[in-house]
């Protein structure tokens, strides 16, 4: 009796059968998953949203206002000036640096990857090392070159930027290697048998197939010149070129108004804006190939 | 045949030319700067400036400040020793914890993700746009006295908490270091697990092994490296991280070796002693760097 009521639904009722059964579908797993995913943004969704409180609190909710933006004569991310500053600040330096870092890293990676020698072996440790080196080992040593050395390296926005190059060049080096791997030898060397120069090779056909590596570096470079912090604090001269993170940093444990906040959303588009622009034209360039994967290129940070 | 070995020969100062600029810029601005970071520690302090004097020529090396450091980390008074075993024990519990929770969303999306994998992977790589610092600004609002955490935990009929996390607590910094630093991990390790051949998984469950002998004797060995790769890449950097302890804590009871740097950098005469602990930090990185290195090295010299 027993067994006739268990037998056509035993596998999927007992707890055992369930266990075993190899095709089951993965929900503590998916549900650790939802969970993390919780984890890691309602935090900052709700740092967000107390942008736009309408009071002074970053804990209650006082109504929808605009007024941490540009409606606090006094406060507001339009008005103070000390708040802008650092917001303009920080997307310039990351306009600079990019554009610095990138032609430099993807010169620097189609060389390293064909120049055979000790240079190049030795270069290529550096920029191995200084991929996983801590952050505040190049910054205090350059903030050392600029204070104890009288060198052209000096605090302020000069200094952020060649700290912030130094730091970010292995970024378009490693992602560009690893794509100049995927492609191979093959399409140079027919562009050359066909009459092409070398310099005429890299420009006309690497170049063209590097693109969509050039544009994930370029995204993910800006994206981490603006999230940066240890370098631009040491290597920042007055408060003029303080930008939003060494901003954060110096008030949020300071009584700070959603303000800051505000400043950290905005800066949180611009980062977004960044990421669509640079997936637009990701996607644009790499319209004809089948097959590409899309995140390859930004997985290839690791 | 003239023509192939011209291009040859151009080719031949085509690639250093390329490769010079970024090669000159590390060089003067990654390794000698490092070197100066030594000159510091093992110069001089000027008596009436407080300010170093760099010593250029290692014969000539002045130990003094180095001494002063080694014998404060092991000597009679060993006023920097908590902090630099706080930086241990910290940054291994937040490793760790960030591979519990990496792994499993890393393993999830790669093997069962499915349609969803992209936006799936788009959402987990979200933290990366975001500011750090806007990160932490997050918690230390949702962790302020009368925050959401706290207003949480007491609602209902559960008793008024009013627990001060962000006044030198561990469990908040290492939760903290977790929370920023887990994103980084989870990437490497999705792009190592979705490396793995389905026909070797396919294969382990034709032979009879079910969920967990299949993860434990053929997914997790086959990772092994992607996990080396992802502790590095979250671990390395959480040593020279002092913000994140300085947002959520502030108080010298849960400093690290970040913050004894941070703290005398800018002091005057004590240069020297921010320069011992950044080489410190600095042979603490490098010696896993150069392990995994020549193990990659053997690896692929096995696989090819």
């Amino acid at each position: 009796m027993l067994d006739a009521l268990r037998l056509p639904q035993g596998p999927r009722m007992s707890v055992r059968g369930w266990w075993r059964d190899p095709w089951r579908k993965p929900r503590v797993l998916l549900l650790f998953t939802l969970l993390y995913l919780v984890w890691s943004l309602l935090p900052v969704l709700v740092a967000a949203l107390f942008s736009f409180n309408a009071g002074r609190s970053r804990v209650t909710w006082q109504g929808f206002s605009m007024r941490w933006y540009y409606g606090d004569p006094l406060r507001s991310v339009w008005h103070d000036a000390s708040l802008h500053t650092a917001l303009t600040h920080t997307l310039w330096l990351g306009v600079v640096a990019t554009a610095l870092v990138v032609p430099l890293g993807v010169a620097m990676a189609l060389g390293l990857d064909r120049w055979r020698g000790r240079i190049p072996a030795g270069a290529n440790l550096a920029v191995l090392v200084s991929f996983v080196l801590p952050e505040i080992l190049v910054a205090v040593s350059l903030l050392f070159v600029a204070t104890v050395l009288t060198t052209p390296l000096d605090l302020g926005t000069t200094g952020q930027v060649i700290g912030l190059v130094t730091f970010q060049l292995s970024y378009p080096v490693v992602i560009v290697r690893a794509r100049l791997l995927t492609i191979g030898k093959d399409y140079e060397e027919a562009a050359v048998d066909l009459g092409a120069s070398p310099l005429g090779a890299v420009r006309r056909v690497l170049m063209r197939m590097l693109l969509p590596a050039i544009f994930a570096s370029a995204v993910l470079v800006f994206a981490d010149v603006i999230d940066d912090f240890i370098i631009v604090r040491y290597l920042s001269g007055d408060s003029s070129t303080e930008p939003v993170s060494v901003k954060v940093y110096n008030t949020a444990r300071a009584a700070p108004t959603p303000a800051l906040n505000a400043l950290t959303t905005l800066l949180l588009v611009a980062s977004l804006l960044a990421v669509v622009l640079g997936f637009v034209a990701y996607r644009w360039f790499t319209r004809g190939e089948k097959g590409v994967r899309t995140l390859d290129a930004f997985a290839a940070e690791t | 045949m003239a023509e192939p070995r011209a291009s040859r020969a151009g080719a031949r100062w085509l690639w250093p030319l390329l490769a010079l600029p970024g090669t000159v810029w590390l060089a003067v601005l990654f390794v000698a700067p490092l070197y100066v970071v030594l000159a510091i520690l093992f110069g001089t302090v000027d008596p009436i400036l407080r300010q170093p004097v760099p010593v250029w020529n290692p014969l000539d090396w002045d130990l003094s400040q180095f001494r002063y450091v080694w014998q404060h980390i092991v000597g009679e008074n060993p006023f920097f020793r908590p902090a630099l075993l706080r930086t241990v024990v910290y940054v291994g519990v937040a490793s760790l914890l960030c591979l519990l929770v990496a792994y499993p969303v890393a393993y999830y999306t790669a093997r069962f993700a499915g349609r969803w994998k992209g936006v799936l992977l788009a959402a987990l790589i979200a933290p990366f746009w975001i500011s750090y610092m806007m990160r932490m600004l997050a918690w230390v609002n949702l962790l302020q006295a009368d925050g959401l955490v706290n207003k949480a935990l007491s609602v209902g009929w559960l008793p008024d908490v009013h627990r001060a996390w962000l006044n030198g607590q561990p469990t908040t910094v290492v939760l903290g270091l977790v929370y920023g630093y887990v994103p980084y991990m989870i990437l490497p390790l999705f792009a190592g697990l979705d490396r793995t051949p389905t026909a070797v998984l396919e294969a382990a469950r034709d032979l009879g092994a079910n969920r967990w002998e299949t993860f434990r004797r053929v997914t997790w060995p086959m990772s092994r490296a992607a996990v080396v790769v992802s502790l590095l890449v979250t671990t390395l950097p959480m040593l020279g991280d002092y913000f994140t302890n300085d947002l959520l804590s502030g108080s010298p009871a849960t400093s690290m070796v970040g913050n004894l740097i941070n703290n005398s950098v800018l002091t005057p005469g004590q240069t020297g002693q921010a320069g011992a602990f950044v080489v410190l930090i600095l042979i603490v990185s490098i010696v896993p760097m150069v392990a995994y290195v020549r193990s990659t090295r053997a690896g692929s010299e096995v696989q090819s």
